[in-house]
């Protein structure tokens, strides 16, 4: 029979669930590893207007994820107003109605936005050169004058900006200059000139993020292309590139606020930044997007606990396939162990390995009188089940009393698995003696403390809740393993009689 | 203390994982397994196929039938209760004979009627079974053992094993229990185990908690002069339970009855690997060979084949 399509079948698994890890890891922004601090803005935009008693409408532009931030949520505050996103091109905004209006109003718009690794950007589409672009005499000298000056001094589109700037700045401004100031804005002013020039270019709104600011308006920014790439340029210093600080609000050159139906309209914005833990940062990811956003984060909160728990069940899973394939440890009963381990988390070890102790000790010798009634084995079991469940209450009103509250997590023991175990080995005793009964038990326990170690690693918690494609790694592991036709380890004790030459 | 992989790998051992899925995953189709799980469907196939194995006396499948047992046994002398689907030895219950209402295992102790009830109850609830499934309680009447191993042996049968691997017999041992293992034929509760010569059947080596052994700890008989009678009998047996079950890789266990002859206990489809030890060589060799062999071949023919290649010369002393 060809293996061919196990390793098939195993290389695909180990692909999709690597591929399915590094794409959350990148494209969602969750950290692999747990405990990580991640920068939170809050920003609020309040739209300030004068309604005109008739019907208004508005609309905001909306920042969307970009190099640096990556926004985590949005909520808006607009009591009355109709709301909804519209999505143009690649440009979002918000879209605020009212049939009937009258007087100030006030419209809120919040996100949260998660600083990331700045990455770069997309290529971008230039926006079209603006073609009949008119100067009124004397300004069409001033302005070719000007041009062919920043033109000389540059090599390409970035540096021609630069100097196109300079020619604005204070010291060097020149009487050309002065005459195009006070004519234009300075923003709107260098995209005509650079359009002039064949120049793609033009202003996008960004705003400073500065911790606790209120009140703050957005800045105009210039964006400049060539070959395809685009760079921001701050058009009051000619400083080329996107500070780190600076979110970019509306990046498509569109209009960020419009209002019809209001006067006197204005946004501003403030700001607030705090630090959360990674996982929390994560949570709070919109779960929307593809399929490929393999994530439980979208279930209600409780079922993510429940989640968090039987995700861990195949690190048990591999732990007691290593013991067993690769060591040749011997455990009672295959899965007991990882069962046992799933109760020490809930316990914490040196209580579960106590309480596991103290009721399988007295469970047995409880056994050795139940095993002279010569029951009928279900029944004989369903009493060990009984006299467990006596044994965990009497040790927890024990414990509470002595004021041991640890004693109390021992009812998180599963007490069928429990009771099970203690029929296994009192049987065992009967039959092969205490001996084998030790190192069963043992290598039970010691299974269950390994699993346990590996299950409670917060390290591993965190990537396999995090991550669903370690799943897939995990399996092709598993599947791998069940392949091994190696020695077990202990098999190198067993058999050395064997290596010795003769 | 520990052997290296490379070392284990140049004497052809066979380690658990390999076994697992190089022999019993590909040579033993789960369909056949219930054939040898099953102790009574062994029994059954095997009276089908004229191969002798020790008398049934009954069985008992319902909790209702359990106060039957002492009934059904009353005439028996010596007699044995096992788990239709008992693995590894457990559950077994051997009675030697039967004393004042009572009942005598061979190493003397006595228990009651009801403690015989209680066992096949237990048997009947599948505590023994694989897997813990309701299980039917098989008696036998016990073997008459061949006193040729009266003094190799303790309290317990010796038994034979023989790996059988697609229909050739591949490597033999005997089991012979000792005080140290409470009567039972298991190497690692501390019975010796003898490697025997494919060839001739005569003892190569002996082994008790893997240290080599020249004389049985209990009876203090050398092991070197021990040999099977009738060995070629035995392997025509052993090597035709292939054609029987159709099972590949095979462990059977064999007895020497006074009466009979040799007779078949039960199968193994897993049988373990304590075998290397006892003859003190890999399976890996004669099972590549036998992998080689192209040809179907009558029993008589895998027989012959293998005592002309599998021969040995006995690294036991020998003092008798």
């Amino acid at each position: 029979m060809s293996r061919v399509p196990f390793y098939l079948l195993v290389g695909a698994l180990l692909v999709i669930g690597i591929i399915l890890t590094i794409f959350r890891h990148f494209h969602y922004d969750v950290p692999f590893m747990p405990g990580e601090q991640r920068q939170i803005w809050e920003v609020e935009a309040q739209v300030n207007f004068d309604a005109e008693n008739g019907p208004v409408r508005i609309d905001l532009a909306l920042p969307s994820n970009q190099p640096g931030f990556r926004l985590l949520t949005e909520n808006t505050a607009s009591s009355g107003f109709g709301l909804s996103y519209l999505r143009d091109d690649k440009a979002r905004h918000a879209q605020w109605a009212i049939r009937q209006a009258n007087g100030p109003q006030q419209l809120y718009y919040s996100a949260q936005l998660l600083v990331t690794d700045g990455e770069e950007e997309f290529l971008a589409e230039p926006p079209a050169l603006q073609r009949d672009i008119g100067w009124e005499r004397p300004y069409d000298t001033a302005a070719r004058e000007v041009i062919d000056q920043a033109h000389e001094r540059s090599a390409d589109a970035f540096t021609f900006t630069r100097e196109l700037i300079k020619e604005f700045t204070d010291q060097r401004q020149g009487e050309n200059a002065r005459l195009l100031l006070s004519q234009y804005e300075r923003p709107v002013l260098l995209t005509r000139l650079l359009n002039q020039a064949n120049v793609h270019a033009r202003i996008v709104n960004g705003l400073r993020l500065e911790d606790g600011r209120r009140r703050q308006s957005l800045t105009p920014w210039l964006q400049v292309f060539e070959n395809e790439k685009w760079v921001l340029i701050n058009p009051r210093t000619g400083e080329q590139g996107k500070p780190d600080d600076l979110l970019l609000w509306e990046r498509h050159g569109n209009a960020v606020l419009e209002v019809q139906g209001g006067s006197d309209s204005r946004v501003s914005f403030s700001m607030l930044r705090h630090n959360e833990p990674a996982s929390v940062a994560v949570r709070n990811q919109f779960a929307d997007d593809t399929l490929l956003n393999f994530s439980i984060h979208s279930l209600p909160i409780e079922e993510q606990a429940l989640f968090k728990t039987i995700l861990l069940i195949p690190i048990g899973a591999l732990v007691v396939v290593l013991l067993r394939v690769l060591v040749g440890l011997e455990t009672s009963g295959t899965f007991m162990p990882v069962l046992i381990a799933l109760a020490f988390i809930q316990t914490t070890l040196i209580t579960g390995l106590v309480g596991f102790l103290l009721v399988v000790a007295v469970g047995l010798v409880i056994r050795s009188y139940l095993s002279r009634l010569n029951l009928l084995l279900v029944a004989r079991v369903s009493a060990v089940i009984i006299t467990v469940i006596a044994i965990i209450s009497l040790f927890s009103v024990m414990a509470y009393r002595f004021g041991l509250n640890a004693g109390l997590t021992i009812t998180f023991f599963p007490m069928i698995i429990l009771s099970w175990t203690i029929e296994r080995m009192s049987i065992l005793w009967e039959e092969e003696g205490p001996k084998e009964v030790l190192k069963q038990g043992f290598g039970s326990l010691l299974t269950a403390v390994l699993a346990y170690l590996a299950m409670n690693n917060p390290w591993v918690r965190h990537i396999t809740f995090n991550f669903l494609g370690v799943q897939l790694i995990l399996m092709a592991m598993i599947l791998l393993l069940g392949n091994y036709t190696g020695y077990r380890l202990l098999e190198l004790r067993r058999f050395q009689p064997l290596a010795k030459d003769d | 203390m520990w052997a290296t992989p490379a070392r284990l790998q140049a004497k052809g051992v066979i380690g658990m994982n390999r076994r697992n899925i190089r022999y019993i995953g590909r040579y033993n189709d789960r369909r056949l397994y219930p054939l040898v799980d099953d102790k009574l469907q062994t029994k059954l196939l095997a009276k089908r196929h004229g191969i002798t194995t020790p008398d049934l006396i009954g069985t008992v499948s319902t909790q209702f039938d359990v106060k039957h047992v002492v009934e059904m046994v009353k005439d028996a002398p010596g007699f044995v209760i096992k788990p239709a689907k008992g693995s590894g030895g457990k559950g077994i219950l051997v009675v030697e004979r039967q004393q004042d209402g009572g009942y005598v295992k061979p190493s003397g102790a006595r228990i009651e009627r009801v403690d015989l009830e209680r066992h096949v109850s237990n048997i009947l609830s599948g505590l023994y079974s694989l897997g813990g499934t309701p299980d039917v309680a098989v008696i036998e009447s016990l073997i008459a053992f061949d006193e040729v191993f009266a003094a190799y042996t303790y309290e317990g049968v010796p038994d034979i094993r023989v790996i059988i691997f697609r229909g050739y017999p591949v490597m033999a041992m005997m089991r012979l229990s000792t005080a140290a293992s409470d009567g039972k034929a298991n190497l690692h509760q501390g019975a010796v185990g003898v490697g025997l010569d494919i060839t001739t059947g005569a003892a190569l080596r002996g082994v008790q908690f893997n240290r080599p052994r020249e004389d049985h700890p209990d009876t203090g008989h050398g092991l070197a002069s021990l040999y099977v009678p009738g060995w070629d009998a035995l392997l025509h047996l052993a090597a035709s339970c292939y054609e029987m079950t159709g099972l590949g890789y095979l462990g059977t266990d064999m007895v020497l009855d006074r009466h009979h002859g040799p007779m078949l206990l039960e199968l193994n489809a897993r049988p373990g690997l304590a075998i290397q030890m006892a003859n003190g060589e890999g399976l890996r060799r004669r099972l590549d060979l036998i992998e080689k062999q192209a040809e179907t071949r009558s029993v008589e023919a895998r027989v012959a084949f293998a005592q002309r290649h599998f021969a040995r010369e006995g690294e036991l002393a020998s003092s008798a």
